[in-house]
């Protein structure tokens, strides 16, 4: 690592990362000052006032559990959204976890016939992106009727090149000997996989389970798709809908929804930076 | 307890055409108790023949049993053997206790006996007070004992040393050698121990394999094997410098070798070979002479040969052509074409 001490670049650095935070968040704060004001504030005011007002508990009150508003619309409620958004988003992060590491634990640790093959056929679809796959993924999913379902929103998502790849290649450099002592110590390969691997394999999993938290709660188009019931729709769904299709849209709780939408994945990415840096980091073994 | 038998064992990877066959038929037997070092060069096959001893090498011919049991076809576990690795193969995660506690625990062994087997262990390795700690808090002769008192707990009838040793410096590596050496006086367990290092195989071994590519060279004491190497490559490999190995020197006959240590060879006032000295090196307690024997005033068509004269002899001098004679009873003659030992 450099360590100097140069003023000048010290300013320098430091002015490009404020603006770098001001750039990022100001549409934020946007969005929180909008939360706090109401509709008619929003729609009166051009440009819209920056500083908070003092709508914050109506708002919020009519984002999480909806209501009639005075332009005569009804909001729907939010918190069954952000339910579905954050038990998507769980299964999503863990499903992919468990089994990309299973699949990586058989692609390095046991031959088999085509073992190859598999590995490259994996790999090989990663390079295929949910929106290319999407028209007979559905196909799929209706045939075995999954839509409007929690299954129907995870599933298909689960299966994982990336992560299989990052385990497998994590695992490459747990050394054999490993392995081989747990073998002489009596220890069977799933025995191995649970008392060794999976320990060493904490902080590669923390990473991953942000990554792939935040990866199942934005999902958008997925389930825009495969659900028609208001019950199973995800938070971010919900934003969209109280945008589209209104007359007038009420933008104090479209924001505060937005801000409540924000809230599970940054408190994630806070609550297990630690471990997430360290699991992108770490090469101690 | 147990002895161990290897009988005609082979080991080949791959097949067909692209066969690589690295061990040509090893048969030997190890007595129950015995400390028997294999040693050889790298690549000579001797990980490959004790990784067949523990079942993490499949074994492609012949038979290796282990207290009079074939253990072709059983799992490592079921062996009844302890393995220390090069690197220790510690399990990073779990403490020292854990560490030496796994295999027990697998075994499903009553928790208060693991508790006694490990604090013995612990005990005679002075590793008491690490016991909570987690490997990369310990030194490496930490980490090694912590390996040896994972075999240990496991109270297996054959401890099998997979260059336990190497990854320790000089010191340190010296102090582990007398203690692997005070452990096997007090557990008599019988072992199996590889090294290339021919210091540790002649100071550890009760015998001693000389391995060279794939084959077995000799088996014997280390006395046997220093004072009657059975073939040239066990001559030259064992002892250091190496044996001195002449063909064309006046009075050695056709056909044969004659192989001299560099310390039974002497400098003598008439009647030698003349060798002209190139090389000088001062070890302290002697010099080490090196110089080609035989051939013209300039050394040229002579041999190389190394002599090692006590330090209180006085040293020659460089370009100086000595007279030199191998001791009488210290010569060994093998056959060139064969390499075998042979009778003068």
């Amino acid at each position: 690592m450099m360590v100097e001490r140069r003023p000048v670049l010290d300013f320098v650095a430091h002015a490009v990362l404020i603006v770098g935070v001001c750039i990022i968040a100001f549409p934020v704060y946007l969005a929180f000052v909008a939360s706090t004001q109401t509709a008619a504030q929003i729609a009166s005011s051009h440009p819209m006032s920056l500083i908070p007002g003092d709508n914050v508990v109506h708002s919020y009150r009519l984002a999480l559990w909806g209501g009639k508003v005075e332009g005569g619309g009804t909001i729907a409620p939010g918190w069954p959204m952000l339910w579905v958004s954050f038990v998507t988003a769980m299964v999503i992060a863990i499903g992919k976890i468990a089994i990309s590491m299973l699949s990586a634990f058989a692609i390095v640790y046991f031959r088999f016939p085509f073992r190859g093959l598999v590995f490259w056929m994996i790999f090989i679809t990663l390079m295929l992106p949910v929106e290319v796959r999407i028209g007979p993924t559905y196909e799929v999913v209706s045939n075995l009727k999954m839509l409007n379902s929690y299954a129907g929103l995870t599933v298909p998502l689960i299966a994982s090149a990336t992560a299989t790849f990052l385990f497998r290649q994590f695992f490459l450099t747990v050394p054999d000997e490993l392995a081989e002592a747990a073998r002489i110590d009596g220890a069977g390969p799933m025995r191995f996989f649970k008392d060794i691997l999976l320990p060493l394999s904490r902080t590669s999993m923390a990473a991953l389970f942000v990554i792939q938290f935040i990866y199942g709660w934005n999902q958008y188009l997925w389930p825009l798709i495969v659900t028609t019931s208001e019950d199973m729709y995800p938070i971010v769904l919900g934003i969209k809908r109280a945008i589209f299709g209104e007359i007038y849209v009420e933008w104090n709780v479209v924001m505060a929804t937005a801000i409540l939408a924000m809230i599970p994945p940054a408190l994630v990415v806070v609550l297990m930076q630690k471990w997430f840096v360290k699991g992108l980091v770490d090469t101690e073994k | 307890m147990a002895s161990i038998e290897f009988n005609n064992v082979v080991k080949r990877y791959g097949s067909g055409k692209k066969t690589n066959q690295v061990i040509h038929g090893v048969t030997a037997e190890v007595k129950d108790g015995e400390f028997v070092v294999i040693v050889g060069p790298s690549g000579c096959g001797k990980s490959t023949l004790l990784r067949m001893v523990a079942g993490l090498e499949e074994i492609s011919g012949g038979t290796i049993s282990i207290g009079g049991r074939v253990v072709n076809e059983l799992e490592p576990a079921r062996r009844d053997i302890a393995m220390v690795f090069q690197n220790y193969a510690l399990y990073p995660h779990m403490s020292v206790f854990d560490n030496m506690a796994y295999g027990l625990k697998i075994k499903k062994v009553p928790e208060a006996e693991i508790r006694a087997r490990v604090d013995k262990a612990a005990q005679i390795l002075e590793l008491g007070s690490f016991l909570q700690r987690k490997p990369r808090e310990l030194s490496g002769g930490q980490r090694q004992r912590v390996a040896m008192g994972r075999a240990i707990v496991r109270q297996p009838q054959v401890f099998l040393f997979d260059e336990p040793l190497s990854n320790l410096d000089a010191k340190l590596r010296a102090q582990t050698r007398l203690e692997i050496e005070k452990l096997h006086r007090d557990l008599g367990i019988t072992s199996l121990f590889v090294t290339h290092d021919q210091v540790e195989a002649m100071t550890l071994a009760e015998r001693m394999i000389v391995m060279n590519a794939g084959r077995m060279e000799q088996f014997g004491t280390p006395e046997e094997v220093y004072h009657r190497p059975q073939t040239t490559f066990v001559a030259s490999f064992i002892g250091s410098p190496p044996m001195n190995l002449l063909q064309k020197a006046p009075g050695i006959p056709e056909g044969r070798i004659l192989g001299v240590r560099p310390e039974h060879l002497r400098a003598v006032g008439t009647d030698g070979w003349r060798m002209r000295v190139e090389t000088i090196e001062m070890l302290g307690a002697e010099r080490l002479v090196y110089g080609w024997l035989g051939g013209d005033a300039e050394g040229q068509g002579g041999e190389w040969a190394i002599l090692r004269m006590h330090e209180t002899e006085a040293p020659p001098e460089l370009g100086q052509t000595l007279l030199v004679a191998p001791l009488e009873d210290r010569v060994h003659w093998f056959d060139a074409a064969t390499g075998l030992r042979a009778e003068a």
